[in-house]
């Protein structure tokens, strides 16, 4: 299974090679959006719910587009309604509560919720975000989604038995929400697993969890699988048997150093590399993100490549994060002129892969 | 009879307002961590912190109190994070916890410097009249935590560490128990040879104290031979995580006896779940049912650090920990 991948494949497309370029999901705040939540959450100030939603559609629609005059083939509107990723969604799942922040590291907090009932349904997610997006946007829209096991590894559980039953429960969930998505229309999803590796061990229980999240999705909704900042040996190649086409992958920050471990087993899915580091200011130059591609393509054949940033980039300086993105889709269309021109011979087949000039 | 005593292993949650005030007055970056020279307002915020909880501690009625240990940015590790002869280096992940510490990298003597616990205890005995507990990491667990390009020997580091521990309990101020924290017996269990070299740190560090010891492990079971070697140690009490494994440790206790004192981490410092003193006293009852033994002494504590808790569940958990200890001293 490596997807409907096609139909994100723009009309207009200049190359026959299709590199799908696309992004994580965060993207920095505009300052005046910033400004708005500290109002909306000021007691004293005059500006209220309709102040704000207006804040968020204007800062979704402007990031939405701000993403396709960088030129990426998949867009979205870069999280400007969500502030954290458990926590967004653990406000809106009955069962939830927040008694306040905790340490992460230094003086670095988190507003750790914990589920103090059963958790349920509640009000919905992500389904007025997609439809908004989708509506000002030209190009496809990409719904990135924190995964159940995230978003029980990262809570307080008190009801469970096991985090492993809690994760469960809150699969059944997100399967409800993705099924609100395809319903509105959405065909490209982002299960988000940050958690799976600090926790490798417990690869099976999110497979399970997708499992439960995949069921009764129709077959032309592509399925992606965020991971990053671990030590991907422990959960490759098992992580090829979950039910998703696509993984994507946090590998430039490390420099590439994982890279061999997605090479010794063949990588039968499509390969969603990091060709940008989400953690450093400057801006990679097109010259240095071609050749972090031609990395990806040592282990898949460009039809399976997606070219993305190493995870959401809501922490740069937001002119640093468009020169990014507007360099990354540069660097993707060149490596597809020279594929074209056969200019670059690609032979990525397992463990046989290499790129060559 | 048996007497519990109501305690915590201390690495509290900062009061809400002293996260806002010492992320503004220090920062956010791993370079903003604790140094050992903090500058007035930071020291001024951190002496309010400390006396708030040590006020928190006595009106919940603990019967030890503890400096809290605000100042650990580095949990653990904290001892060797401030000491002159150790660098600290990247963002690393503490135990399998979401929560990171800067790695310290030890690259001089330990011996020289030291003293920066024993100041923090200090400040605190001044509001404490009795009952002041001293908290720190066991000398295998700080060796763990940390990375020798100096000794180059792992023996001899680990003695290192239990000497530069001795000095910092020999600049303690009277205190009535010190808890070595040891959860590194468990997470990254001693090999052959290791395991009696770490009772006899342990026992190095225990024997400088003039104080009751506990030697506390956390999230899990001892090993079973590791820890008939800590039975060597000359400490008063080993505690051990009831939340995260009591059948193991049942057998350990049954197979190998324990102290006449022991410590039982009973209150989950990991999640928000606050446990009732009923339950709380029903979880001693069964330790000392299944291992068919009175205690003289049982300390009643959380299993681990309470910085992983928001701030009022970690309150609720001392109530209910001071109030099991009551319950037992009602019904005597």
């Amino acid at each position: 299974m490596t997807g409907p991948r096609d139909q994100f494949k723009p009309a207009d497309h200049p190359n026959d090679h299709f590199l799908l370029t696309t992004v994580v999901g965060s993207y920095p705040k505009p300052k005046w959006h910033d400004r708005a939540r500290e109002l909306f959450e000021d007691e004293d100030a005059d500006f209220g719910e309709d102040e704000w939603e207006e804040s968020k559609d204007d800062a979704s629609r402007l990031i939405t587009h701000e993403h396709e005059r960088a030129g990426l083939d998949v867009i979205c509107d870069g999280e400007m309604r969500r502030n954290e990723m458990v926590e967004y969604f653990a406000h809106r799942i009955d069962g939830y509560e927040f008694n306040g922040r905790v340490k992460v590291w230094g003086h670095n907090y988190f507003d750790k919720p914990s589920v103090a009932d059963e958790v349920e349904y509640g009000e919905q997610w992500l389904v007025e975000e997609f439809e908004f997006t989708d509506e000002v946007a030209e190009r496809p829209v990409k719904v990135p989604i924190t995964g159940p096991y995230t978003l029980a590894n990262w809570s307080f559980n008190e009801v469970y038995d096991s985090e492993e039953q809690l994760a469960y429960e809150l699969a059944d969930l997100v399967n409800e929400e993705i099924e609100a998505l395809v319903e509105a229309g959405a065909r490209y999803i982002q299960i988000d697993e940050p958690a799976l590796a600090t926790t490798p061990d417990d690869h099976a229980i999110v497979g399970e969890c997708l499992e439960r999240i995949v069921d009764e999705i129709p077959d032309d909704v592509r399925l992606g699988l965020h991971v990053c900042y671990g030590d991907y040996s422990r959960i490759y190649p098992e992580i090829l048997d979950y039910p998703v086409h696509e993984y994507d992958l946090e590998l430039a920050n490390g420099d590439y150093d994982q890279l061999d471990v997605f090479k010794e087993h063949e990588f039968t899915k499509d390969f969603a590399m990091g060709v940008l580091d989400a953690h450093t200011a400057e801006v990679e130059s097109v010259e240095e993100i071609k050749e972090n591609i031609k990395k990806g393509l040592e282990v898949v054949p460009p039809e399976r490549l997606t070219v993305s940033p190493d995870c959401g980039v809501k922490l740069l300086p937001r002119e640093v994060a468009r020169g990014k993105m507007e360099n990354m889709v540069q660097a993707a269309r060149e490596i597809e002129e020279e594929l074209d021109a056969g200019e670059l011979e690609v032979v990525a087949s397992g463990a046989e892969a290499h790129a060559d000039d | 009879m048996t007497q519990v005593i109501a305690t915590t292993p201390g690495l509290f949650p900062l009061p809400d307002w002293a996260k806002d005030e010492l992320a503004d007055l220090k920062g956010h970056q791993k370079t903003d961590l604790i140094s050992g020279d903090e500058s007035g307002e930071v020291v001024a915020a951190y002496d309010q912190a400390r006396e708030e909880v040590i006020s928190i501690q006595q009106d919940a009625g603990l019967d030890r109190v503890v400096e809290g240990q605000f100042r650990w940015d580095d949990m653990l590790a904290h001892p060797l994070a401030v000491h002159d002869n150790v660098e600290t280096k990247g963002i690393v992940r503490y135990y399998d916890n979401n929560n990171f510490y800067r790695e310290p990298v030890v690259q001089g003597d330990l011996g020289a410097d030291g003293g920066d616990v024993a100041a923090d205890l200090g400040a605190a005995a001044d509001h404490v009249d009795d009952g002041l507990q001293a908290v720190l990491p066991g000398p295998y667990s700080l060796a763990d935590l940390a990375t020798d390009e100096h000794y180059g020997d792992d023996a001899e580091f680990l003695d290192a560490i239990a000497e530069f521990l001795v000095e910092e309990v020999n600049a303690f101020p009277d205190v009535e128990t010190l808890f070595l924290l040891e959860p590194s017996l468990v997470e990254n269990a001693p090999e052959d040879g290791e395991d009696e070299r770490a009772a006899d740190a342990i026992d190095a560090v225990a024997s400088a104290a003039d104080a009751e010891v506990v030697a506390h492990t956390y999230w899990g079971a001892i090993e079973e031979k590791a820890y008939a070697h800590l039975m060597d140690a000359d400490v008063d009490a080993i505690g051990f995580d009831l939340v995260a494994n009591h059948d193991q440790t049942v057998y350990n206790v049954q197979e190998y006896g324990t102290k006449d004192d022991v410590a039982l981490g009973v209150v989950d410092g990991q999640n928000t779940l606050v446990e009732s003193p009923e339950t709380i006293r029903d979880r001693i009852d069964w330790f000392e049912q299944q291992t068919n033994t009175a205690y003289d002494t049982v300390y009643a504590t959380a299993n681990t650090e309470t910085f992983y808790l928001p701030v009022n569940k970690f309150e609720d958990k001392l109530e209910a920990l001071a109030n099991a200890a009551d319950l037992e001293a009602a019904e005597a």
